[in-house]
């Protein structure tokens, strides 16, 4: 029970194709997740990634398959799954203080105005807008706008947080604070997180298991890295980590090449038990080329 | 720069206001030939006949004129002459109720069109057939089947301002951000609740922008809608001083019509205005 806290178990999604027939995005798509566990899917554009971010938020359908969060099959969307888009999606027509409390509203109906503000502000001052409450989105800059979107979602106190590249419209600087920020947040409340992103680096600065997806159509999981820097690494100097640059190509190796080539119908390539890798422990991080590093560390696995 | 831009743009219309003054007052300043004639026969004679003067009023004329009913803009001489401000408070009186109930109409129908693909499809044809109609070719059905030239009127400014905010409405709907509506659905909003907090103030734009067009055709009907039904409002007082051949009075009308059509139409500008959000 607490082993898996989320099991996607099978799913698939095809759409219909122009000459007839369909199209699998992806299919028969197998993957469990602990509670309070930081999962990163990357992958390349097209390959599926958000429309599994969109199942698990209950927004899309599967063709097949289902998954089960908590016990209980997912049917539709809930306030258990708080989603941060991408786009921040922002209500334009209301203030800070009023995006957060119609989440918090939307959660406890009962609760009075003051109680609901009360609840809002907690979070605002959390994700440090505190100031900027009665500012519209208009007046706020990108990396304001997306931790609007965070204190939103956190406000309701979600079991999962799902995150489609919620950082990827912003600059560096932006980016990298907002990551410590996350970070911070998910390590105090314990939070579970599924997380899709293009940034390698942020991928193992944030994860503790990155998922590596292949290219659409037909994408399979084509094995999970786990991460193996310590928890407590700091911004600061977790790119200086000894395993840091075997993880780093580990990753960077799958996603130019192998990403293209990784067939889910290779011997011994079982989708409901997608390898786990655990890189960089063995080799040094120059000797670390594509193929080297990939069977030394599944053999390490294995 | 842009106060500037405001005092020079201000100077040009004064500059073009006045210039046509001019040439207005100087066009039907003019002294025709002047016949002689009888002093009874001379009495039954206009102006125009026995002093030469023009037969197109000057605008001291017409300044005169308006003066006049600003003077005492509500008296009430029987049923062919009352004040133009009597006149007027009939005309926005059947255009705010005829408007009223196209509102009550309009954005109802205009949010299941815009939620609901299955219904958008369907009323397509009606409107698509009903919208291009001149609301003044159903005066007659109105008349025979209501048979009050009032409720008839009102009737026709209903149905002319219907179409743009039924049209408008349900694309305002049909165009609500699909993010908005995915949040919506995350927090597990509930049908009713989503109408009112997240669909209606996301069209809310759009929805004025169709209030004020129809705003706008309400009130070009009623002048017309009045000529035909008569009785009372500004349209009737035209053609009623047609009649009389006091074209002083019909500019003066002319002038008063487009004046409060622009009144309506800043009003509707101003609830646009804060319904609007910067994205």
């Amino acid at each position: 029970m607490t082993d898996k806290f989320i099991s996607i178990e099978g799913i698939a999604k095809r759409y219909p194709a122009p000459g007839g027939g369909t199209t699998a995005i992806f299919e028969n798509l197998w993957l469990g997740m602990k509670r309070g566990e930081f999962v990163c899917v990357i992958g390349h554009s097209g390959c599926g990634k958000t429309t599994v971010l969109n199942i698990l938020a209950g927004l899309d359908e599967t063709s097949e398959g289902a998954v089960i969060v908590d016990g209980q099959s997912i049917e539709g969307p809930s306030l258990d799954r708080a989603v941060i888009f991408q786009s921040h999606a922002l209500l334009p027509w209301r203030t800070v203080m009023g995006n957060v409390a119609y989440a918090v509203s939307s959660k406890w109906r009962r609760w009075s105005s003051q109680k609901i503000q009360a609840q809002a502000q907690k979070y605002i001052d959390l994700v440090g807008l505190t100031g900027s409450e009665h500012k519209r989105p208009s007046e706020l800059s990108g990396g304001m706008k997306q931790r609007v979107g965070i204190a939103r979602a956190l406000s309701i106190t979600p079991k999962i947080m799902l995150m489609d590249e919620p950082f990827s419209a912003l600059d560096a600087l932006t980016r990298g604070s907002l990551q410590d920020e996350v970070r911070r947040i998910c390590l105090e409340t314990g939070q579970t997180v599924f997380m899709i992103t293009h940034d390698v680096d942020e991928a193992i600065y944030l994860a503790d298991k990155i998922v590596l997806m292949t290219n659409g159509p037909n994408a399979v999981l084509a094995e999970i890295v786990e991460n193996p820097l310590p928890k407590d690494r700091k911004r600061t100097d977790f790119h200086k980590h000894p395993l840091y640059y075997g993880v780093r190509n580990h990753i960077i190796d799958f996603l130019i090449t192998r990403s293209r080539n990784f067939s889910g119908n290779a011997e011994g390539y079982d989708p409901r038990h997608v390898p786990v890798v655990k890189p960089g422990f063995s080799e040094p991080a120059i000797a670390a080329t594509g193929k080297g590093s990939a069977s030394a560390s599944r053999a390490a696995s294995a | 720069m842009t106060s500037s831009l405001t005092w020079r743009a201000a100077i040009v219309s004064i500059a073009i206001f006045v210039s046509f003054l001019l040439a207005w007052h100087l066009a039907t300043r003019g002294t025709g030939p002047v016949t002689q004639m009888d002093a009874e026969y001379a009495k039954l004679m206009g102006a125009t006949a026995t002093q030469g003067k023009s037969a197109m009023p000057g605008p001291l004329d017409v300044a005169a004129k308006l003066w006049q009913h600003i003077q005492s803009p509500f008296y009430d001489k029987g049923p062919n002459d009352k004040g133009v401000g009597i006149q007027l408070a009939y005309s926005i009186a059947r255009v705010a109720i005829g408007y009223f109930l196209a509102v009550m109409v309009a954005i109802p129908i205009g949010f299941l069109i815009g939620m609901s693909p299955l219904m958008s499809r369907a009323l397509d044809p009606f409107i698509q057939v009903l919208k291009p109609i001149s609301p003044l070719a159903w005066m007659p059905l109105a008349l025979y089947t209501i048979k009050d030239s009032g409720l008839s009127a009102i009737f026709v400014i209903f149905i002319c301002s219907v179409w743009p905010m039924l049209l408008n409405t349900a694309f305002g709907v049909s165009a609500v951000r699909k993010e908005w509506l995915n949040v919506a659905r995350t927090l597990e909003v509930g049908p009713i609740r989503r109408a009112f907090t997240i669909i209606l103030p996301a069209a809310a734009p759009t929805i004025l922008t169709g209030m004020r067009i129809s705003i706008g055709i309400a009130w070009l009907v009623i002048v017309a809608a009045e000529m035909l039904v008569g009785g009372t409002g500004i349209g009737y007082f035209v053609w009623n001083e047609w009649n009389n051949l006091s074209i002083t009075n019909v500019i003066t009308a002319i002038l008063l019509i487009g004046l409060v059509g622009m009144v309506l139409d800043q009003l509707l500008a101003r609830v646009a205005k804060l319904v609007t959000f910067p994205e």
